[in-house]
């Protein structure tokens, strides 16, 4: 195949426990770090793996936010890819008119394959691949461990609730990926510098004619309720006793 | 008024427990006339099944030889073709819902709502992000179709006391040809339903082995409990993906858990913190899990699982 594109979003890192602000109003991303969502790095790696085996020409990695996306995008330039889109908008963009951005770009790369993360770890939507993949009109194979492609067909082993289940479908197709698909490369420091030197074409939102959908409001952010501070038993007598003392064995 | 169609999800003529969760969360939305839509080759047994789920009047039944394996890219379009007239699309927040609702979102141009956790109104709802470390009230368009996913595990199933007219109905719309089903690798277990037992085991990475393995499974056994595990033991081989607890596994509600031998990482704790009752077994005394615990022991699993075992079986 030719081209796959790879979607990279730039989120709080997974380390980070997240904090809503006092009155309601978010989350506190202030000063608090930033990484490409974890399993789009996992998509990145599958994508350079592919061209690596001779499978695709190139990878382009794409990005939907401000200029501080590029961050992520220069970390998916030095892991591999060729070339990085960012589409800038300052607005916050829901997963439809995401995935809309996602389809005016396939209109113009034309790529074989596009690669996603199940979900982003900010809002834990797990939607644009699937909604992109409706707009396209090709399939889908969601929550993807393992991506084999044989000329203008991949076989897509899904992790589903009761095992694994296996796919196939016809290319162009969406495919998002889950946890255990590989585990990404380090990127090293003369991998930096190169990507420095890769280009990274910036496009405002607007210049796509994208339809902008109406998005669900956030109304009101609230932390979880916490639970009761527990007990810490001695033994197993004492666990067994407090396991009754609940009705619970 | 909302009228509210639910895709049922089920396997091999049984309709899946999480179609009831489903309803009881629709049936809070005020003034709701709940219908299900049952996609199969066959769908006679499982339509008879959701026509006792209480709160719901109509069983629609698609019977198609294309539903034999429910792939989002054919059940989408059907979806939609017989979605005229309701104001709300619900499915689960299993992997089959969340793999099929956003395709059906999409193809009625609107943006969908994951993981309902609690009705605030017709169109407004509570969710959670960021591994359930904030919840968010969000608030849809009132004059668009309302595609939602349901978290079942904040919901129990509905009661079984109902009586749903069952209707046979058509989808006409073009099914696509460009995904095929395979194979499906069902994980073999006599054990009870992760996803539904009222007592969950799991073990963590500090198992070591997919031999050491089997002391979770043997208590679960003594317990008649479902076996998970941490994305760690998932990762290192000990068991098969369907056991994985998380943010990105399954998100389970039992009367009781046990933790053994897992740290307690947010996106562990995103799936268990519903729980009844939370044990932690751990030798790490400052493990992040006995914050959440209600029970907490400190020390060497393979010498305190023996002993549980034994005390629970006496």
């Amino acid at each position: 195949m030719d081209k796959i594109l790879v979607g990279l979003k730039r989120v709080v890192d997974y380390n980070v426990r997240v904090r809503v602000r006092s009155d309601g109003s978010g989350v506190e991303t202030d000063g608090v770090k930033m990484s490409i969502n974890p399993f789009d790095e996992i998509a990145i790696e599958e994508a350079l793996r592919i061209k690596e085996r001779g499978d695709a020409n190139e990878v382009i990695v794409v990005s939907i936010g401000t200029s501080d996306a590029q961050q992520q995008l220069r970390t998916g330039l030095a892991m591999g890819a060729d070339r990085a889109i960012l589409v800038e908008t300052a607005d916050a963009v829901d997963a439809l008119t995401g995935a809309r951005v996602f389809q005016a770009l396939i209109e113009r790369e034309s790529p074989d394959l596009v690669l996603l993360g199940k979900q982003a770890i900010d809002d834990d939507n797990s939607q644009t691949g699937q909604m992109l993949a409706a707009l396209w009109g090709r399939p889908q194979a969601t929550f993807a461990s393992t991506l084999v492609i044989e000329g203008d067909k991949a076989t897509v082993t899904r992790e589903v609730d009761v095992g694994l289940e296996i796919v196939e479908v016809d290319l162009p197709a969406v495919v998002t990926v889950d946890l255990r698909m590989n585990d990404p490369r380090y990127v090293k420091l003369p991998d930096i510098m190169k990507a420095k030197k890769k280009p990274l074409d910036q496009i405002p939102l607007a210049d796509l004619n994208v339809e902008q959908a109406v998005g669900i409001d956030e109304v009101k952010f609230e932390p979880p309720m916490e639970r009761d501070k527990g007990v810490i038993v001695e033994d197993v007598t004492g666990l067994v006793a407090a396991l009754n003392d609940k009705g619970l064995i | 008024m909302s009228k509210i169609l639910l895709i049922a999800e089920h396997a091999n003529g049984i309709l899946n427990s999480s179609t009831g969760k489903c309803v009881a969360c629709a049936a809070e939305i005020p003034d709701a006339e709940i219908h299900v839509a049952v996609f199969a080759d066959d769908g006679a047994a499982v339509a008879a099944q959701a026509a006792n789920l209480a709160s719901v009047t109509s069983i629609l039944v698609v019977d198609n030889p294309a539903n034999a394996n429910l792939l989002a890219a054919t059940l989408a379009p059907q979806v939609v073709a017989i979605s005229a007239g309701y104001t709300h699309i619900f499915g689960p927040s299993t992997t089959f819902g969340k793999d099929l609702m956003p395709r059906v979102a999409a193809l009625l141009g609107v943006n969908q709502i994951s993981d309902i956790m609690e009705v605030i109104g017709s169109h407004s709802f509570k969710r959670p992000i960021y591994a359930g470390n904030a919840l968010v009230t969000v608030e849809a368009p009132a004059d668009k179709t309302l595609v939602a996913t349901v978290r079942v595990a904040s919901y129990q199933a509905i009661a079984g006391d109902g009586s749903a007219n069952i209707d046979a109905v058509t989808a006409d719309t073009e099914l696509p040809g460009h995904t095929r089903f395979i194979e499906l690798q069902a994980g073999k277990s006599d054990r009870p339903d992760l996803q539904t037992a009222a007592r969950v085991v799991a073990g963590g990475r500090a198992l070591g082995s997919e031999e050491s393995f089997d002391l979770i499974f043997k208590l679960a056994d003594a317990l008649g409990a479902g076996v998970g595990a941490s994305r760690a033991a998932v990762d290192a081989g000990y068991v098969p993906n369907e056991t994985q607890i998380g943010q990105t596994g399954k998100i389970i509600a039992p009367e009781l858990y046990i933790a053994i031998g897992i740290s307690g990482a947010i996106q562990h704790v995103t799936g268990i913190k519903d729980a009844g009752t939370i044990v932690a077994i751990n030798k790490d005394p400052d493990a992040p899990i006995f914050e959440i615990a209600d029970i907490g022991i400190v020390g060497d699993l393979f010498a305190i699982l023996p002993e549980l075992q034994e005390a629970v079986s006496a």
